[in-house]
């Protein structure tokens, strides 16, 4: 774990996790967990960038970095709270179960 | 290398586990070994939020939404082989395509530049002065996001028990 390049490997396989994980499971709340994980990758990729960039003191990683993670966790509140809408209504959180919109 | 096969079994478990609450717990595995990764590349401000975000608040609150809707936890579906062979095999198409454009690309085999040596002082030094908007619209995103959350997941007075 020396060079960018091992970093960004690691990244996409991350990456390729989550999204695996968000075209396989069936569970509405493991597809938003694949999301949080390809957001993941994406957070490691910004830091990788900005510590083997030109110009590190710009800080410009770190601050994408954290209005990404502040994105990401306002974004698993809506999702659950949505997981949780749907929930009372279908009574499960099986995805291949909720099969309409209008409800 | 060692932070990098924990970081990649814990997030595989967590998509891998049949077990809901297994998965969240795994997962959590992972979090913190990509926080140890940040670690390791000098952020250390950004590692430590990310243990504060990510474990202490997203995987608690996933807990609490799986032991809310507990009760439907779904059997062994008919179709799963299928489609987990399918979903694989283009997650492992996507894999191969970064890969091979990660290794013919020639700007990502540099070494390691000289330690930036960031302190949280310059961190917030800039976030109050260049990152000032960004900051503000961001707070402003997350009151929306809480309160819109809240409101969806509250629901009808007549479904309230």
């Amino acid at each position: 774990m020396s060079s960018l390049q091992d970093y960004l490997l690691l990244s996409s396989l991350l990456f390729s996790i989550g999204f695996a994980g968000a075209l396989i499971r069936r569970n509405a709340i493991l597809v938003l967990v694949g999301i949080e994980l390809m957001l993941n990758a994406a957070n490691l990729n910004f830091i990788a960038f900005w510590r083997y960039g030109p110009a590190p003191a710009a800080l410009t990683g770190i601050m994408f970095t954290i209005f990404s993670i502040s994105i990401a966790a306002a974004e698993a509140a809506v999702g659950l709270g949505i997981i949780l809408a749907v929930y009372r209504h279908f009574r499960t959180t099986d995805l291949n179960l909720m099969n309409s919109l209008k409800g | 290398m060692i932070l990098a096969v924990l970081t990649v079994a814990g997030m595989a478990a967590a998509m891998g586990l049949r077990n809901a609450v297994h998965c969240v717990l795994a997962l959590t595995l992972g979090f913190t070994g990509v926080a140890a990764l940040y670690l390791q590349l000098d952020a250390q401000f950004v590692g430590l939020t990310q243990i504060m975000v990510y474990v202490g608040a997203v995987a608690i609150l996933i807990v609490f939404v799986i032991m809310m809707t507990h009760r439907s936890e779904p059997a062994a579906p008919p179709n799963f082989i299928s489609l987990w062979t399918v979903g694989s095999a283009v997650a492992a198409a996507v894999f191969a395509v970064l890969a091979w454009a990660i290794c013919a690309s020639t700007a990502s085999t540099q070494g390691l530049p000289p330690q930036p040596g960031v302190t949280v002082q310059q961190i917030g030094d800039a976030l109050m002065h260049r990152f000032v908007l960004p900051l503000e619209i961001m707070g402003l995103l997350l009151t929306a996001a809480l309160i819109g959350a809240v409101v969806i997941a509250m629901g009808h007075k007549e479904d309230m028990k």
